[in-house]
């Protein structure tokens, strides 16, 4: 079997167009009575097979950004279009249908549940999403297999090391084989080694035909990428393709 | 997976989850003991007053049975005008009294005695012997036997119908016991003996003769018992009949009170129950709110969240009511016996007298506390804004 059959492959997207767009979104959020500016006038395209990061300093608007992308928010003004449907506009149970068959989330603190083994904590969308039993086993060792856990399938998270936990958690953003994986500071809390062990997992995981888009800090990371979005203050201040020689510079 | 997740929550936090189902178990305990006290008495009052078939009762008019020593005369005209109705099938006089055994250590025992006809009598129920057949013979309880301290097959001296002023008995004679008995309507501890009523109203002398305190009756079957009640009162205008219907309904007003209160305290337990899961429950949510945002971020439905929350607290009030269950009976139990022994009251009664039903409608009404009880944690970890909770957890 494939990797990219294993990760479901590069997903079709209507007439070629980009597999998701970002039109004029703004986004504004409370903290305490403060109204904080998070994303302003954003225009985006990402296609198929694209491994992006967005990088830029804390409070930048990056997470908020990947939350429009993976219609977790929606924008207070402008649209976002996945496969050219305007996700902005879906109820919360179209969202989340749309989140769970569609998008892979990756967090900063993985965000395993704890009491649930490595298998099944990838076994969980594939649940919700109305996988019969035998197949989510099928999928989930082999999910585990290309994040080089097999071994580890019923170790609960509190038994795994930091990059074992962020990479159950990548298998178990690919459990549906989703269209695009959102990252959102993925190697942040892992050290330098393990965060490489990660950054080179990603890598493969867009070689073998997943869309990424990774906001981070980490700069080894970044440089994985062959487009970096740099963001200030809410806003894209530099969309470059060559990721080598945008972190060059 | 949903049983997975739940099961995870639960043991997850052991102790909390065993102090919620013992929480619960005490409730649901204290709610069927309360639904099994609210019936129990009216109940078994009502087994008691159908155990041996007789649907009406007269006494002495404006009267219930035994609440007066009143007597009526002329009982064998009575019986035959009561059995003047084609729906009467069976009348059995019943008449009361005292009598007197002499003691061989001096003194003498005085008793209850009920004058009955052994052929269709519904007082007692035998427990060893036969039946009194003649009007030398008695049947008596075990209670009578030991203070006596005779047994069954002994002769024994009795007297009745004494005459404070004489000083003196209307009659004695020589008795048999024939049977030891147990007598459905008298208290677990009173002393008393059964013969027939020719016998009893012998020993009265003059003043007891063809006398009776009451009648109990049995009609045919499918027969009106309004209509033979009223029947009755019109053939035997010094008598009042009432039926088992009117009788439970005397019952009930006057355990009204007892009733309500049960109920109130039912209420409180079940509401305690509630409270208790919910505030747990909403402890464990608050606790997973990060845990839900990211359930609800990478797809999970909030339909699922729901049922995940409403299942725990559904599997807290079902284990509670299922301990809840077993401690109420035990509870019913120890206490029916502390109140059963207040004096007066007759063997047959219950306090707390199980049922199927009452069960099933305590465990109706905790299966839907704990519906009630999840559904505002439920709705809570299903309702919480996802990326402002993410963005929390992440600072």
């Amino acid at each position: 079997m494939s990797a990219s059959s294993v990760i479901g492959g590069l997903p079709n997207v209507d007439g070629g167009g980009p597999l998701l767009r970002l039109e004029n979104v703004e986004r504004d959020y409370m903290m305490g009575s403060e109204t904080v500016r998070a994303v302003r006038g954003v225009s985006l395209e990402i296609r198929a097979g694209e491994h992006i990061a967005i990088v830029g300093p804390s409070g930048c608007g990056k997470s908020t950004l990947l939350n429009l992308l993976g219609a977790i928010d929606p924008p207070d003004e402008g649209r976002v279009l996945l496969g050219g449907r305007d996700v902005s506009r879906l109820n919360d149970r179209e969202a989340t249908a749309l989140r769970l068959r569609r998008i892979g989330f990756v967090f900063q603190r993985f965000h395993l549940l704890p009491a649930l083994t490595a298998r099944e904590n990838i076994e969980l969308p594939m649940a919700e999403a109305g996988v019969g039993a035998r197949e989510r086993a099928l999928r989930s060792r082999e999910l585990l297999a290309y994040v080089g856990l097999a071994d580890r399938d019923r170790h609960r998270p509190p038994q795994l090391s930091g990059g074992e936990q962020q990479r159950v958690a990548i298998a178990r953003a690919l459990a549906n084989a989703p269209a695009i994986v959102l990252a959102d500071e993925p190697t942040g809390e892992l050290d330098a080694r393990t965060g490489a062990e990660v950054a080179s997992l990603f890598a493969r995981l867009n070689r073998d035909g997943t869309t990424l888009v990774i906001a981070t800090h980490d700069e080894e990371l970044a440089s994985g990428a062959k487009r970096v979005i740099h963001m200030r203050d809410g806003a894209v201040v530099r969309d470059e393709i060559d990721a080598t020689a945008a972190m060059a510079r | 997976m949903l049983l997975r997740l739940v099961s995870a929550s639960l043991f997850g936090h052991r102790a909390r989850t065993l102090l919620a189902v013992l929480g619960v178990a005490v409730s649901a305990a204290l709610l069927l003991d309360m639904v099994m006290l609210s019936t129990g008495m009216s109940e078994s009052f009502r087994a008691l007053l159908l155990g041996r078939g007789f649907q009406l009762r007269a006494s002495p008019k404006g009267t219930l049975p035994f609440d007066t020593e009143a007597t009526i005369a002329d009982a064998s005209a009575v019986i035959a005008a009561i059995h003047q109705s084609p729906d009467v099938e069976v009348v059995s006089p019943v008449l009361g009294g005292t009598v007197h055994f002499p003691l061989a250590r001096g003194g003498a025992l005085s008793t209850l005695a009920l004058g009955v006809d052994p052929a269709v009598q519904g007082d007692y129920a035998l427990e060893g012997g036969r039946d009194p057949r003649g009007d030398h013979e008695i049947v008596a309880n075990r209670e009578l036997l030991a203070r006596a301290g005779a047994r069954v097959g002994d002769s024994l001296t009795v007297a009745g119908g004494y005459d404070p002023q004489l000083r003196r008995f209307a009659a004695t004679g020589r008795v048999l016991v024939t049977g030891q008995v147990r007598f459905l309507y008298l208290a677990r501890d009173q002393a008393a003996v059964a013969m027939p009523i020719a016998a009893l109203q012998s020993l009265g002398g003059e003043r007891r003769r063809d006398r009776a305190s009451l009648f109990m009756i049995r009609a045919r079957d499918g027969a009106d018992i309004e209509r033979v009640r009223s029947g009755i009162e019109q053939r035997v205008p010094r008598v009042t009949a009432i039926s088992i219907a009117t009788a439970l309904a005397q019952v009930e007003e006057r355990l009204s009170y007892f009733r309500q209160l049960a109920v109130i305290l039912g209420a409180v337990s079940l509401a305690v129950g509630v409270l208790l899961v919910a505030t747990l429950v909403t402890v464990s949510v608050n606790e997973r709110i990060g845990e839900f945002a990211v359930l609800r971020a990478i797809g999970v439905a909030r339909s699922s969240v729901i049922k995940q929350v409403m299942l725990e607290s559904a599997t807290i009030m079902a284990a509670g009511s299922m301990l809840g269950l077993v401690l109420g009976l035990v509870t019913a139990r120890y206490l029916n016996t502390i109140l059963s022994s207040f004096p007066g009251l007759p063997e047959a009664i219950d306090f707390f007298l199980f049922q199927p039903r009452a069960a099933w409608m305590a465990l109706g009404m905790l299966a839907a506390a704990g519906v009630l009880a999840g559904l505002w944690p439920a709705w809570r970890g299903a309702s919480l804004p996802v990326a402002r909770t993410l963005r929390e957890e992440a600072a």
